[in-house]
């Protein structure tokens, strides 16, 4: 009996228990912290969000409560969204399988170009901005309205617009969407290449009959989980194309455009009374989360299923 | 024979490969025939189709590569003639009457009235001697100050104090827009230091202690409750981050801590920590699983408690990877915009105190760029700090790879 409670006092360890309090206090204050964000723009804003409100907006005064709608803004975020998925994708897939499957993997040159790659995955937006204001509207556009019109005093390329936005945030993504796709493709066992080699397929056939279906899951969350990045982005695309207000719908790709993003900014910055206009700001916050929630969402549904499909076939 | 030469011949000239009978010698068994040009695998050559898009990825990762380091290239070259003091702001300049047009080479001419070539071919005499008397008119209306004459984008204005003409002592000033423009970017760099140290400090222990917790002491349905929510959390555009801070946090924390001014270091520094928790959490939390189970397990089985082991054993074989969550999470914070341009106050204050409005590097490049005059030296120098930053996030990442690198080696050195 004595030696049994001994035993126990000296089982019952209270740095432990001081420790493992602290670090689960930090977990559940973070959990917290998200849950408060979250609940207070969900119950100031709930209200705000109709069908109206993401259906018009077009020609009214954005400052007003009864009036204003969020179309363009949404309009403007999927263009800008769409058209950088539509560079972005194909190139930076295409230079992931090169650096994988054809590239030499021990090479200096391959090790300089992926380190290059790893590491402007993290460089700040903003820098991103200062270089699509430099070379794509300062250098491309100037040059381009240069030979188009040389006459011609407006200028029409050499100005932000839409098409510029988009090719930032392309540029900006592209190291993200060459690194995971690059993983993806790391992912598949090197036994099914020289498997389907071996059948006598040719590199290129392997590659696109065998490694990239395989691979395409793990392709899909990285592009889903950068383009919902660049949806939320808005400190390179106020240099390089959004606009305070425009009347009507940007209809070519020289336009500028309305932004959700940046919507909020000027809402949150500049509203003439910001108690007045604060459903408004909070209704297009909630249209902004929607939507990149969904794309995340979306994203952590494929990796599950191929988490899922991974463990069956192992 | 003849035919067969023809035949190589035609394919060469197809597809351009001018050492093309040079490689068919050397096509003996057992020869390794696979290394080709820039790493593209010759072989096939009965597939045109296939080679073409072989070639074609080729050039598209090329380009894609070159468009990269194009980025380096163009933020820096705008920043150039200020790092080497090429760049001249002040605002007297050399007066030449105009009665001495005639004096002049086009060469000086043009230099003088800041024109290009085409520019100048295009005016005829009169045009010139007009924008010559222009110059002389706006030479009488430089503020008589003995500011005026400095040249405030060379080094020494740009980083050391300075008493200017309207001060009691030295100051460092970062104001672009006025008379006499001073850039000294001091106050900025403090700024952008001071909100990221406060971001770290409220982050860091939060993130690092919350990886301990799932990934050591708790059931695996935490971790599964966990995970997500913190990639929800990342997934919140740093806008929103900002429009809370700015709209919620700002005036909740001001009467909490009662200082001064609403917006300042300290709620960005905290709404800029929001932002940068997902990040080292998630670091450090891989770092603390790829820790082998075997560690943990001979540690309980030699009777520590799930806490000991995770402190005295799993944390510091993942200790570089904890060091890597730190640095990148540094970068992030560092470079973010949107939050402090909205919830920093920006007022470029040199200051320590973390409750004084402050202005940060990022929130100046995206406050100011766009009213900048292209190619001037307020542009110019907008490009400078920018170039800057990139500089210190692209060494933070350096360092975040070289300690994930080190962590990953150190783990399989000891388990092999």
């Amino acid at each position: 009996m004595n030696a049994r409670r001994e035993f126990t006092a000296q089982r019952f360890d209270y740095a432990s228990f001081f420790f493992t309090g602290l670090t689960g206090g930090a977990t559940f204050l973070i959990l917290a912290i998200l849950a408060i964000i979250l609940g207070n723009i969900l119950h100031n804003g709930w209200g705000a969000v109709s069908w109206r409100f993401i259906t018009s907006g077009t020609q009214q005064d954005m400052f007003d409560v009864n009036k204003a709608g969020v179309l363009p803004m949404v309009f403007g975020t999927a263009a800008r969204v769409i058209l950088m998925t539509i560079f972005v994708v194909p190139i930076g897939v295409i230079t992931a399988i090169y650096l994988t499957e054809y590239a030499r993997h021990n090479s200096l040159s391959t090790r300089f170009t992926r380190g290059a790659v790893n590491n402007l995955a993290g460089v700040p937006s903003i820098v991103f901005g200062l270089f699509g204001l430099g070379f794509f509207i300062h250098f491309v556009g100037q040059n381009l309205d240069h030979f188009l019109r040389p006459t011609n005093a407006e200028p029409i390329w050499g100005k932000p617009a839409i098409i510029w936005a988009s090719l930032t945030l392309a540029v900006m993504t592209l190291p993200v969407v060459i690194v995971t796709t690059e993983e993806a493709l790391r992912a598949i066992p090197q036994g099914l290449r020289e498997a389907s080699l071996a059948l006598g397929a040719t590199k290129l056939q392997t590659i696109w009959r065998i490694v990239l279906p395989q691979a395409l899951p793990g392709i899909l969350t990285g592009g889903i989980l950068s383009v919902s990045r660049a949806a939320g982005e808005v400190a390179p695309i106020l240099m390089t194309g959004a606009a305070y207000y425009m009347a009507s719908l940007p209809t070519s790709l020289a336009d500028q455009f309305m932004d959700l993003g940046y919507h909020i900014f000027i809402l949150s910055t500049q509203s003439p009374n910001i108690e007045q206009t604060r459903p408004i700001l909070y209704g297009t916050v909630i249209v902004l989360l929607l939507l990149t929630f969904a794309l995340n969402f979306v994203a952590i549904l494929v990796r599950s299923r191929i988490r899922k499909q991974r463990r069956m076939l192992s | 024979m003849a035919a067969r030469q023809a035949k190589r011949r035609c394919l060469a000239a197809l597809i351009g490969q001018h050492d093309f009978n040079h490689l068919m010698q050397h096509t003996a068994p057992g020869e390794n025939r696979t290394a080709g040009w820039m790493g593209i695998r010759r072989g096939h050559r009965a597939r045109p189709l296939e080679w073409l898009v072989e070639k074609f990825i080729f050039l598209v990762s090329l380009s894609a590569i070159l468009m990269i380091f194009l980025i380096f290239v163009f933020v820096g070259r705008e920043a150039l003639p200020i790092v080497f003091g090429r760049m001249n702001s002040s605002l007297v300049r050399k007066v030449i009457p105009p009665e001495n047009l005639d004096q002049l080479t086009p060469r000086e001419l043009r230099d003088y009235l800041e024109l290009t070539e085409a520019q100048l071919g295009a005016m005829d005499r009169d045009t010139r001697k007009l924008l010559m008397e222009l110059k002389v008119e706006t030479a009488k209306d430089i503020p008589k100050d003995k500011d005026a004459a400095i040249n405030t984008t060379s080094w020494r204005y740009l980083v050391f104090p300075y008493q200017w003409s309207d001060y009691e002592r030295p100051v460092s000033i970062w104001q672009p827009i006025s008379q006499i423009p001073k850039y000294n970017i001091a106050p900025l760099i403090i700024g952008s230091i001071k909100t990221t140290i406060i971001a770290l400090l409220f982050s860091v222990p939060m993130a690092i202690g919350a990886a301990i917790f799932v990934s050591q002491l708790a059931p695996a349905r935490v971790k599964e409750i966990v995970k997500p929510s913190v990639e929800l959390l990342a997934g919140i555009p740093s806008v929103v981050l900002g429009f809370f801070a700015l709209i919620v946090m700002a005036s909740f924390l001001q009467s909490v801590g009662g200082y001064e001014s609403r917006l300042n270091s300290f709620v960005a520094g905290i709404a800029l920590g929001l932002a940068i928790i997902p990040v080292v959490f998630s670091i450090a939390e891989d770092a603390l699983t790829s820790v082998p189970r075997s560690y943990t397990q001979a540690a309980l089985a030699l009777g520590s408690s799930r806490w000991q082991a995770a402190w005295h054993i799993v944390l510091p074989a993942a200790l570089p990877g904890i060091f890597a969550a730190i640095v990148l999470g540094f970068g992030r914070a560092i470079g973010e915009t949107m939050i402090v341009l909205m919830a920093s106050g920006n007022a470029s204050i040199v200051s320590w105190n973390g409750f004084d409005s402050t202005r940060t590097i990022t929130a100046t490049i995206a406050a100011e760029v766009m009213e900048a005059v292209v190619g001037g030296p307020h542009y110019r120098m907008l490009f400078m700090i920018g170039s800057l930053l990139f500089l210190v996030t692209f060494v933070s990442n350096l360092f975040g790879e070289l300690f994930i690198h080190r962590l990953k080696s150190r783990l399989e050195g000891k388990a092999g």
